[in-house]
């Protein structure tokens, strides 16, 4: 916005330098502040380097919980650890990079009680953008990692007929996965608008479906399915894709062609999300916060 | 370290063992209101440990299905008891390593309580212990009773058992504050116990049983589990509730309990002792 | 839109409000709810440049009146229109032309040192580099921040942190600026420095100031017009002096004498309210209006020795008290 005067109109190259510029003007706001939290958060080197490596060790540990129970059957739900090892690559891969982005919206209630909040009002970008953008949580990056390491073996020891559209679809799983886990933290942010002293009953939904990613869907009874299904569909970051591209068959109320339609879930996810926070926002605005 | 609910003896006899029941009975109970206190926090976490209830209970019927109908010595029956056991339990049995007292210690308040004429550990486990009590009303009754009516879950109705479970779980919640508490008192040494404190919350939860059955690891972690106390705090409790594990083999569960009890309330006094001495030396 | 100063140019009030009113529900015994007006019918404008003071008890409603001005809250009833906007559905515009200062709440990043979270402000409101370069150093030497702007906040004084805070409330030199309690638990001179300070931004920028307080001597040093707010009502509005008339919002001077000395009456404009150890310390009342405090010193100094002396401020609570009493009758 400032930098017209400094935008000489080249031809052809005139649109696409003043679109950029435009760009960089808008993220600028933002960057400043992530860029601030990287800093302040790797200054601390001892501290960052246990967070990184106390990370990798929950990772193992979740993955080592999955191994022990997979060492006395042979398949759960119809996966066996092969499938599974795919299915808790794409959770965990898709959860961890939600969370490094995102996660941090938890701290809301902590906000809420020592009117942070209100300080986001006197800037002029949106709540839940400098919501999202007030922090970053580095520490997570080690837990991607073990996530994609699950991913890529899952990959290697699959039987799966690569091509072109495999590789898409693992791509855009992951990106809607990812969203969708996003999302599911946005939405439990803005519940946290009516139940400040209640966050753990959204780490219920957000930290239940984690856990719920990892496992067979096929094993759920009908609450289950209603709630991981479909009301938060937990069901279509990792299983239902799994299955889809394995060619295994679904489950009852879980098809495995609905793998096909993880975007949709993403959608989903973010409406809701987006009603939440709207309706949380109104709430705390309404003076009842 | 006094277990049994109190002492069978009257007035007459020498005033400290009394005033001692007196004082720490007083921090039992205000640890038990200060839980009582924090209630949509205990509505919300009845809400998180019966969702993860489920979750677990549909992994593990499935895989004692899949296992022929037995998995590690639990037939179906005995896996959903363990599944919403585990999660009753959750609210009252410290797996996160965290407490007030590493504050204390890290900020030096500490020296404060080291002035007052009472142990320390003694006191605080008394008011955790305490507050994690309070915890089974909100947190560990509805699971049990969920448990019992979806869920399926058959617990044993006589009376040595039950009594025998009920000790067993207590001795879990008080060990696992008295674990907690040499996290917390490595503080006396190092500026930062964090480290120790997450080391906790990874390795205590697995090795405790939280998500499988310690009796379905592979022999050689199996072997390093019951080398730690960490299985007294969830496996062993479980199972001599649900009635899993009777007899005399219970009677010597709960007795191994009672070792870690007896081993890390003495680990905890040496630690407060040299503790103490340490912030007199430092402090002057 | 904006010039070049990044000043917003507008003819228009900088608040303006009329009937305002919020309600609130709150739970009052198990599941009952009852509903407080925190804020009552409340009209009033505030014309560009002006510089006042917002004073009442309490809960009189005024931080739910400031919420209103900058869009956190939502009336019940009634108009708001700050910096000629409607704070809720113009907030982000509204952003560039607004600095709020929450005495307890802060907008500095803790664990940063004041130089970093300006410069992050500078990037969220979009200052150019020549802009940013020249108001963060107009706003360090005005407000003596050079001696601590690389020390994490954290680490400062409440004094040094409520400086850095009004300076991170003026980086995109807002036209209006709103403090709530800014001098609360600031030492004398950090809030001489910072009335100070006030006074030479709006001076240099025509800045408008609207300040709540609990400190007439705020009111008294910065403000031309006191709006005087009881139970979310609007009790008086006009000048201090008016109001020291209305109410006697007198300030007390506190002699200590060589020797005891009999009742000191008769001192012009002053009053003499009482004596203490035999007439060694004696207590006089006078209108800030009327005379000064030099003055009243000068002339009591005429009579006896004067050996220690101190002046007490009127209350606001106080004055809000006589108020309430005088309208009462």
């Amino acid at each position: 916005m400032a930098d017209l005067d400094q935008a000489p109109a080249r031809a052809g190259t005139h649109r696409s330098t003043t679109a950029l510029a435009a760009l960089a003007a808008w993220w600028r706001p933002y960057r400043a502040v992530l860029t601030s939290r990287v800093r302040a958060q790797t200054s601390y080197r001892g501290s960052f380097a246990l967070d990184l490596a106390s990370s990798v060790l929950i990772g193992l540990v979740e993955l080592a919980e999955i191994w022990v129970l997979y060492r006395s059957v042979d398949a759960l739900g119809g996966l066996d650890l092969a499938a599974v090892l795919l299915v808790f690559g794409i959770a965990d891969t898709a959860f961890s990079t939600a969370d490094l982005f995102v996660g941090h919206v938890d701290t809301l209630p902590r906000y809420l009680r020592a009117g942070t909040l209100d300080v986001f009002y006197l800037r002029p970008q949106p709540l839940l953008a400098q919501l999202v953008t007030s922090e970053i949580s580095l520490r997570r990056v080690t837990r991607i990692g073990v996530g994609l390491t699950a991913l890529a073996v899952g990959l290697a020891v699959n039987d799966i007929a690569w091509s072109p559209l495999v590789v898409a679809f693992l791509v855009v799983v992951l990106l809607a996965s990812t969203l969708t886990f996003a999302g599911l933290f946005v939405a439990a942010a803005g519940v946290q608008f009516f139940l400040v002293d209640a966050s753990e009953m959204t780490n219920a939904v957000v930290y239940g479906g984690r856990y719920a990613a990892t496992q067979p869907a096929s094993v759920w009874g009908k609450p289950l399915v209603a709630l991981f299904g479909f009301a938060v569909p937990i069901a279509f970051t990792a299983y239902l894709p799994v299955v889809a591209l394995l060619g295994l068959p679904g489950a009852e109320w879980l098809p495995s062609w609905l793998g096909w339609l993880a975007p949709l879930a993403a959608v989903w996810t973010w409406a809701v999300a987006l009603l939440a926070w709207r309706t949380g926002v109104r709430h705390y605005q309404g003076g009842g916060g | 370290m006094r277990l049994s609910p109190g002492p069978q003896r009257r007035g007459g006899v020498a005033g400290t063992p009394r005033a001692w029941l007196r004082v720490h009975g007083r921090l039992l109970a205000s640890g038990f209101r200060r839980g009582a206190a924090y209630r949509g926090a205990a509505l919300g976490g009845l809400v998180a440990n019966v969702t993860f209830g489920f979750l677990k209970v549909s992994v593990l019927t499935a895989a004692v299905a899949a296992g022929g109908g037995e998995l590690g010595g639990y037939d179906e029956a005995a896996i959903v008891a363990y599944a919403w056991l585990s999660q009753a339990l959750l609210g009252s049995v410290n797996l996160f390593g965290r407490t007030d007292l590493a504050d204390r210690i890290k900020d030096g308040s500490v020296a404060v309580d080291l002035l007052r004429p009472l142990d320390v550990q003694t006191a605080t486990t008394a008011q955790e212990v305490g507050r994690a009590l309070f915890q089974l009303l909100p947190r560990g009754l509805p699971i049990i009773v969920l448990g019992v009516l979806v869920g399926g879950m058959r617990l044993p109705t006589d009376p040595p058992t039950l009594a025998l479970g009920l000790l067993s779980a207590l001795l879990a919640v008080v060990l696992s504050y008295l674990l907690v508490y040499l996290v917390a008192a490595s503080g006396f040494w190092t500026v930062e116990t964090r480290g120790l404190q997450v080391l906790y919350m990874i390795v205590s939860g697995f090795l405790a049983g939280l998500f499988v059955p310690v009796t379905l690891f592979p022999s050689w972690l199996y072997a390093l589990a019951v080398a730690t106390p960490f299985p007294s705090l969830l496996q062993v409790p479980i199972d001599v509730i649900s009635g899993r594990v009777d007899g005399a083999a219970a009677l010597g569960a709960v007795g191994v309990q009672v070792a870690w009890v007896a081993a890390a309330f003495a680990v905890g006094h040496l630690m407060t002792r040299a503790g103490r001495r340490r912030l007199e030396v430092q402090g002057g | 839109m904006t010039t070049a100063s990044g000043r917003t140019t507008t003819s228009a009030p900088a608040i303006e409000v009329e009937g305002l009113t919020r309600r609130f529900r709150v739970r009052s015994k198990g599941f009952a709810r009852t509903e407080v007006t925190a804020v009552d019918d409340l009209t009033l404008t505030v014309g560009a440049g002006e510089s006042v003071g917002y004073i009442g008890a309490n809960g009189a409603g005024k931080s739910t009146t400031i919420k209103m001005l900058a869009g956190i809250l939502v009336p019940s009833a009634g108009t708001v229109r700050t910096c000629g906007l409607e704070p809720v559905r113009q907030r982000r515009e509204l952003a560039r032309r607004l600095g709020v200062v929450f005495g307890q709440r802060s907008q500095l990043w803790w664990d940063l040192p004041l130089a970093e979270s300006y410069r992050i402000l500078a990037a969220v409101h979009s200052l150019t580099p020549q802009r940013e370069r020249e108001r963060t150093a107009e706003l360090v030497e005005r407000l003596e921040l050079g001696g601590f702007l690389t020390t994490p906040v954290r680490q400062l004084s409440l004094g040094q942190r409520m400086r850095g805070e009004v300076a991170a409330a003026l980086l995109h030199s807002p036209a209006l600026l709103v403090l709530d309690e800014p001098t609360i638990g600031l030492d004398v001179l950090s809030k001489q420095r910072l009335r100070e300070f006030l006074l030479a931004e709006r001076a240099a920028h025509g800045t408008t100031l609207l300040l709540t307080t609990h400190d007439m001597g705020d009111v008294s040093r910065l403000c031309e017009r006191v709006l005087l707010v009881d139970r979310g009502r609007l009790a008086y509005d006009g000048s201090l002096a008016g109001l020291s008339r209305t109410v006697g919002a007198r300030r007390v001077l506190v002699v200590d004498l060589a020797v005891p000395a009999a009742d000191l009456h008769g001192v012009p404009h002053a009053e003499h309210l009482d004596s203490e150890g035999g007439g060694l310390r004696q207590r006089l009342a006078f209108d800030d209006a009327a005379t000064t405090a030099a003055a009243v010193l000068a002339a009591v100094s005429e009579r006896v020795e004067v050996r220690d002396l101190s002046v007490e401020e009127p209350d606001v609570e106080d004055v809000v008290r006589r108020v309430y009493l005088s309208r009462g009758r």
